[in-house]
């Protein structure tokens, strides 16, 4: 908690809710989603050292219904990280602050993001032949 | 010209630049840099392992170069975000011993997260 009543600058309730700030918040959203997901990799790669009955258990949590929608989330919050994150760097160079290119990049990731998640739950019902 | 601009009260508790904020800025782009390929890479690797039983699963990761790739995505990935999760505890969690326990937490779950993957990558490698 803020340790004196200070008067505060004007946030959040004030200003017109906007694309490139949604995206950056997205982008810490999604940053968090991800490395708590980092407990699924570790799970699979200690399971797939460990010996068949754990992989198989882990393959099984992997298919369940909890275990599909993890992973459809963590598959789109990885993909929107990579894209953003893209975005982030291309800032970090120099390249891309006109508020006019900072929208085409933004509603670019959000496609991009989106048709990769696609794609990739394509490949994957593609092999198991559906959800 | 070299005027101290801080007081000495600020000096004695110890605020101000620590100088190493620019490290962590390096850090954090030079893991991401490298996450581009290494987690296109991995999403590749989860679709093969997806059709593969346990035996063929482990074949895969017993190649040379998909250890190294696995390894390298898993080091990048937790330093990545323990950068990450560290600013982001640093700028929402306001309560001084709630943040500490949490950076300190975070620290060790990646340092034993990415210990444990690479063991588990290292003895598939080898055997």
């Amino acid at each position: 908690m803020p340790q004196a009543a200070r008067p505060l600058s004007p946030h959040l309730g004030i200003y017109k809710w906007q694309l490139t700030m949604t995206l950056s918040i997205i982008h810490r959203a999604t940053g968090v989603a991800l490395a708590v997901g980092t407990l699924l990799l570790i799970a699979a790669l200690l399971a797939l050292a460990s010996g068949p009955e754990a992989y198989g258990k882990v393959q099984a949590f992997c298919g369940s219904a909890i275990g599909l929608i993890l992973l459809f989330g963590w598959s789109w919050a990885l993909c929107y990280h990579l894209c953003n994150g893209i975005r982030h760097l291309a800032w970090d160079s120099g390249w891309g602050f006109e508020i006019s290119r900072a929208y085409v990049t933004g509603w670019t990731v959000v496609a991009v993001s989106l048709l990769t998640t696609i794609a990739i739950w394509g490949c994957v019902f593609a092999r198991t032949g559906g959800p | 010209m070299s005027a101290d601009l801080q007081t000495p009260l600020k000096r004695v508790r110890g605020l101000g630049s620590a100088k190493d904020g620019t490290h962590h800025f390096v850090i954090q782009r030079l893991t991401a840099l490298a996450l581009i390929p290494l987690s296109i890479w991995v999403v590749f690797l989860a679709l093969t392992l997806m059709r593969a039983d346990y035996a063929q699963a482990r074949a895969i990761v017993h190649q040379p170069f998909a250890a190294l790739w696995l390894a390298a995505f898993v080091i990048a990935a937790f330093w990545h975000a323990q950068l990450g999760m560290q600013v982001v505890i640093e700028d929402y969690v306001h309560t001084r011993w709630l943040e500490i326990t949490a950076q300190v937490a975070v620290k060790f779950f990646c340092f034993i997260g990415a210990l444990a993957c690479v063991l588990a990558i290292v003895r598939m490698a080898l055997s």
